[in-house]
């Protein structure tokens, strides 16, 4: 488990390692995957119990997370690579040809960490909703933990699974949503609002904690808190982190420009020079 | 020389089931739905994996003695049919064998995108049973009667397709799918209809079953036209054709030796099936045959058109389901022989 300063020096690396894999890609989503960097390295280097050497598709005494928002990618493989399910050096394979790394996460290409395909969006709650009930049926006392994005939230999908996971009072769960504002089009709120996803949340029977999802201190109290509020009460959690699209590289924070778009070589230093290298470069 | 094969299932020693020893006989008109309720209740007792979700259909599905006995493994999805598929694919993770259950228009048409992403590109293992399939659904008319199932679940990879033609075969056949790993697609209907098959059998999935001999035309029916097709041989049998039967409950992956081998025969074919012809057995039979052993084809199916309101039987007649069709397409298909 990392403590704060070192989960700073593993993030900025995991950012690094977003513009190169797009960048060499010259295709990929760098706008959510920054956004979301610093809520999934307290995931997958802080907040759950796996591991990463031994993984297997049946998530066994193991918590288990699922990428709801399945274009995050850049993200998700680094967060894997650096925390030990593959090599960091077959990042540089990302969205080529053969590669293990697709441009959406596939269970079909043998890459250990992945439970299930994702890319179509709204779809991951409900999965990681069934994986919870499996873990209920099973007596596996982990957890599920799902991050979602707040554009995705506007998929019929991601309410039906709200609606079922209160019902069927599942609270070995806990999902996150990456309320960075943006989506393709233009804010969330320009393209399909009011959004109010805090109050839709509790409307439907959850918890709802709200969390700044660039510090870390914050990232981790509000996994605390969920953990507690579902050891009291049977009901799932919806921790809503607050961040910036974008975050880390100045040009592409707080704008919907590269939620798609692979920046160009001299952006990619002008990128980079604002991102240490921590841990080296794949 | 090896086929053409389109499904590659070739590799299992060639045998078709044959029964046609056996004198099929009506033994009571039995709803295929209620052998699914009760495949269901017979896993959920010999198997603790099994667990069935269903969007607010237990009782058309017959699942209400399932969920009795087994509340802790039955899930109400409610109406929220999408979700439902999804959350069948996160139960399939750790070793359960998930049954999603509804009507089969919400099961295929309406979640497509669910099943394709969640369920057959994961490959994950889990069973769609569908109830309610084509237009002897009857009643509610065309919005609830899906013709195109079979052709949305055939093309997605790794998708198992059985539609089975009455109360046994689709209690043994719910029964054996818990027992194969991977997706599959069950599609069964809603009216009584003969239950003719043994109650005893052992379904083995993608092996076609030779229910009739015969040397002037091959029958290939699937779902409640097997049994239309039985009549309607016993019909042509009385104008003197000879009717060859063969009940293809698994339409993927295709019994390709046994049209192979059957139409190598009769050089004559009919497909009848409760589908549209396009995405339906024929087709997939028809483009086997253009690779291989191009013959004279009737399509004993609905084309291009929905349907409507109107009993079961009804229906079946009008838009040209039964035997009395099949006996037709059989003496049109046998004057195209050269």
């Amino acid at each position: 488990m990392q403590d704060i300063k070192e989960l700073e020096r593993t993030a900025s690396q995991i950012r690094r390692d977003i513009i190169r894999m797009v960048t060499s890609a010259q295709s990929g989503h760098p706008g959510g995957s920054l956004s979301s960097t610093d809520i999934l390295t307290a995931l997958f280097f802080s907040e759950m119990k796996h591991s990463p050497e031994h993984w297997s598709r049946d998530g066994k005494n193991n918590d288990m997370f699922f990428l709801s928002c399945g274009h995050i990618t850049p993200l998700f493989y680094s967060v894997m690579a650096r925390s030990g399910y593959f090599p960091a050096k077959e990042l540089g394979t990302f969205r080529k040809l053969g590669s293990r790394l697709q441009g959406h996460p596939s269970i079909r290409k043998g890459l250990p960490g992945i439970y299930e395909a994702s890319g179509s969006l709204g779809q991951g709650l409900s999965v990681a909703a069934g994986a919870a009930l499996g873990k209920r049926l099973a007596g596996d006392p982990n957890r599920v933990y799902v991050l979602l994005g707040d554009g995705e939230s506007e998929e019929g999908q991601v309410w039906e699974a709200a609606e079922f996971c209160a019902h069927h009072k599942i609270n070995n769960l806990i999902a996150i949503t990456d309320r960075n504002r943006q989506q393709i089009d233009g804010t969330t709120e320009d393209v399909l609002g009011p959004n109010n996803l805090e109050k839709k949340w509790k409307a439907f029977g959850w918890n709802t904690i709200a969390a700044d999802g660039h510090k870390f201190e914050a990232i981790l109290a509000a996994f605390e808190q969920a953990k507690d509020l579902e050891k009291k009460e049977e009901k799932p959690v919806m921790i809503i982190m607050n961040t910036i699209m974008g975050k880390g590289v100045d040009f592409m924070e707080d704008t919907c420009a590269w939620h798609g778009k692979a920046p160009k070589p001299d952006e990619a230093e002008r990128a980079l020079a604002q991102l240490e290298e921590t841990l080296g470069d794949y | 020389m090896k086929p053409n094969a389109r499904w590659h299932n070739w590799k299992k020693p060639w045998e078709i089931i044959k029964m046609e020893n056996l004198k099929y006989t009506n033994t009571g008109n039995k709803d295929t739905r209620s052998g699914f309720g009760e495949g269901m209740l017979e896993l959920g007792r010999k198997n603790d994996k099994v667990v069935a979700l269903c969007a607010d259909l237990k009782g058309s599905l017959k699942l209400g003695a399932f969920a009795k006995e087994f509340p802790e493994r039955f899930f109400q999805s409610g109406i929220a049919e999408a979700n439902m598929i999804s959350t069948g694919a996160g139960l399939s993770l750790n070793g359960m064998i998930p049954f999603v259950t509804t009507f089969a228009v919400f099961a295929t048409g309406r979640v497509y995108d669910q099943i394709r992403q969640s369920v057959a590109y994961s490959k994950a293992n889990v069973k769609i049973c569908a109830s309610h399939a084509g237009i002897t659904l009857g009643e509610d008319g065309a919005t609830h009667q899906i013709l195109e199932d079979i052709g949305l679940m055939k093309m997605l990879p790794d998708m198992t397709v059985i539609n089975t033609c009455d109360f046994n075969q689709t209690k043994a056949a719910t029964i054996a799918i818990a027992d194969y790993r991977g997706p599959v697609y069950l599609r069964f209907g809603r009216p009584s209809v003969p239950n003719f098959t043994p109650a005893d059998q052992k379904f083995e999935i993608g092996k076609a079953i030779k229910i009739r001999e015969g040397s002037d035309v091959s029958i290939f029916a699937t779902g409640h036209m097997v049994w239309e097709a039985l009549m309607a041989a016993e019909d042509l049998e009385k104008k003197g054709i000879s009717a060859e039967v063969i009940d293809i409950h698994t339409i993927k992956p295709l019994d390709e030796r046994a049209v192979l081998e059957s139409v190598a025969k009769t050089k004559a074919v009919i497909t009848a099936e409760e589908h549209f012809v396009a995405g339906g057995m024929g087709e997939e039979i028809a483009s086997l045959l253009a690779m291989n052993n191009p013959a004279p084809m009737e399509f004993v199916a609905i084309n291009n058109k929905f349907g409507q309101s109107g009993r079961p039987e009804e229906l079946m007649k009008a838009y040209g389901l039964d035997s009395e069709h099949i006996s037709q397409a059989a003496e049109k298909v046998i004057r195209r022989k050269k």
